[in-house]
């Protein structure tokens, strides 16, 4: 239950905290001690990381990522373009084969501005809700949001620029989010109207995709620039309030990456592609409380850090199925 | 928790601290620009059929384009981020391409998932988009009394239309459909209303079914006596009129002689 108020708690922007010596296992902290005893392995691991870094293969998983959320971009644009009505509506509400769809914060800011809710706003609402809660929430930010994507890219380019000092990363406090959720939510009922959406970059991109591009593709571009050079991913990690809301959806969700440290040496390949580095703190020298742990709702289910461990020690896990994810 | 209190705020911290609360109040401002244009009432904007009152259609519509995909004339397309809060809410340019019905069962109204178009409503004439007006009587062909022949807007214009006596289901391009006619009536001949009351008094309203007829007529050419001695008719628009707009997208003269005004419904007309 703690693991669960902590993992929420850093989603909200609270930062991760080093847990004290004495709330750790005494089994478990023999674990962490006795990591250093294994020195022929530690080097062997060091040879082959050495090796992977001189020669760069492309990152398989990253790639189906992608590609996933480009098919399903591409299904809402040719439900429609084609006619083929797979998929109707755009990211903020659809029709998947007939079945009623809605994006939870955009759901969540129309029932507010609005004050009543239908009965097929509930329905999609209530089937998104499962939906996401089964696959892990943030899940929909790094497997469909197109703009998490050209994010990615951006980012892409501003690590690029940070290396050649040719610009800083100035982060944010992460509460900010939180704080933009709260406010956006507020704004919705006082104002009477869905504040958010007018400036929600998925929105925005996901009808440019599917109606065609217009005016509202500069606020993106404005946004990408920003990350590329004064932020790094700033967008998602301290204003999106849908990123935490399906944070929120996922804080329970059977789907995770879990941490296993037995099997870690520390190496720290995990956060040096993680999307969202906080939530693998846990990973960090004499920090992990348990034998294995859940990471937290932050985490977008992106998969890079179980593709980078070099000891298989960060896993996909259904909680529920055992070991046969 | 004492030591902590005694050690300064590190300047670091502090310009982190400065710098999200400056993007934070920048950000929360430039979501509420979008106020600016909504109160401004900058564009007047035609809505789909059983689209609620501008306030309640903006805070309800979810902005998906469902229906957008369902319409049969593409009559509906959405707005950009010029309308402020309207970004991505539905419109229609009647010029350009009115709702015809030619779906006959309000498919937008069924589409739409959130309400923001009333499912209180299933039949055209349930509908109130809102009010067409003869704003330039002195343009129109029928006063003038003459006629009309070829297509109604040109060679060029792409706008559809539903004819019944040319095909049910598909709705075909206006150019493709050139008229002949010794006065012009076209407003009162493409009104969907009145096409639907001409079917019922034939006793074959729209797929049979009687709830498909509009209580009441909605356009009509009346006489008109001229200082001279010589009568025109003029199209006057009547209590059935439900702005779908046809009637301004088929007048052939430039500009309209009859507009819709969505911002009047027939209750506020009242």
């Amino acid at each position: 239950m703690s693991r669960l108020f902590d993992s929420v708690a850093e989603l909200l922007g609270r930062e991760p905290r080093k847990p004290a010596a004495d709330t750790i296992d005494p089994q478990i902290r023999e674990l962490h001690a006795g990591k250093r005893n294994d020195r022929t392995r530690i080097e062997k691991i060091k040879i082959e990381l050495a090796h992977k870094a001189a020669h760069k293969t492309p990152e398989k998983l990253r790639r189906k990522r992608w590609a996933v959320l480009l098919l399903v971009n591409l299904l809402f644009v040719l439900s429609y373009q084609l006619d083929i009505q797979m998929l109707e509506g755009s990211l903020t509400a659809s029709r998947f084969v007939g079945f009623h769809m809605a994006d939870l914060n955009s759901a969540l800011q129309v029932m507010l501005a609005y004050k009543h809710v239908l009965i097929n706003l509930l329905i999609g609402t209530v089937t998104v809700f499962i939906g996401w809660w089964l696959l892990g929430g943030r899940t929909f930010c790094s497997w469909v949001c197109p703009y998490h994507l050209l994010a990615e890219w951006a980012e892409i380019l501003h690590v690029k620029l940070v290396e050649k000092k040719l610009v800083k990363d100035h982060p944010f406090d992460r509460r900010a989010r939180t704080a933009f959720w709260v406010i956006f939510a507020v704004l919705a009922v006082v104002t009477g109207y869905t504040v958010y959406e007018t400036i929600s970059p998925t929105g925005i991109l996901s009808r440019a995709l599917i109606y065609g591009p217009g005016l509202a593709l500069l606020w993106v571009a404005l946004l990408l620039l920003f990350e590329i050079f004064y932020s790094r991913r700033a967008w998602c990690r301290y204003a999106c309030p849908i990123g935490l809301t399906y944070g929120l959806v996922g804080a329970t969700s059977p789907l995770r990456v879990q941490y296993h440290l037995e099997s870690c040496f520390h190496e720290g390949e995990c956060r040096k592609v993680c999307l969202v580095p906080h939530v693998l703190n846990t990973v960090i020298k004499g920090r992990a409380t348990g034998r294995d742990v859940d990471i937290g709702a932050d985490c977008t289910r992106c998969g890079r850090c179980v593709e980078a461990c070099p000891t298989s020690s960060l896993t996909f896990r259904f909680k529920g199925l055992g070991g046969l994810l | 928790m004492e030591r902590r209190r005694k050690r300064p705020v590190k300047p670091q911290a502090r310009r982190k601290f400065l710098r999200t609360l400056v993007m934070g109040v920048g950000l929360i401002g430039v979501s509420l620009l979008g106020y600016i244009p909504v109160l401004g009432r900058w564009v007047t904007r035609l809505r789909p059929p059983g689209a609620l009152p501008e306030q309640q259609f903006l805070a309800s519509c979810i902005k998906c384009g469902q229906c957008v995909q369902v319409c049969p004339v593409e009559a509906i397309s959405l707005a950009d981020l010029d309308e402020g809060f309207g970004v991505g809410t539905p419109c229609i340019d009647a010029r350009a391409q009115a709702c015809d019905f030619s779906c006959d069962g309000l498919q937008c109204v069924l589409a739409c998932p959130t309400g923001a178009l009333t499912h209180e409503i299933n039949y055209p004439h349930e509908t109130d988009m809102g009010i067409a007006r003869v704003v330039r009587p002195d343009l129109c062909l029928a006063v003038q009394g003459r006629g009309f022949s070829g297509q109604a807007r040109g060679a060029a214009f792409r706008g559809k239309l539903r004819y019944d006596a040319v095909d049910r289901w598909n709705p075909i391009p206006v150019s493709e459909h050139p008229y002949e006619l010794e006065l012009c009536d076209l407003c009162m001949r493409q009104c969907p209303i009145e096409i639907r009351l001409a079917q019922c008094a034939a006793g074959t309203p729209p797929s049979g079914d009687e709830r498909q007829c509009p209580p009441q007529h909605a356009i009509r050419l009346e006489s008109l006596a001229a200082a001279n001695g010589v009568t025109r008719m003029q199209p006057v628009i009547l209590e059935g009129c439900v702005g779908c707009g046809v009637c301004e997208m088929i007048c052939p003269v430039e500009p309209a002689v009859i507009v819709i005004d969505g911002t009047q419904s027939r209750e506020l007309d009242a």
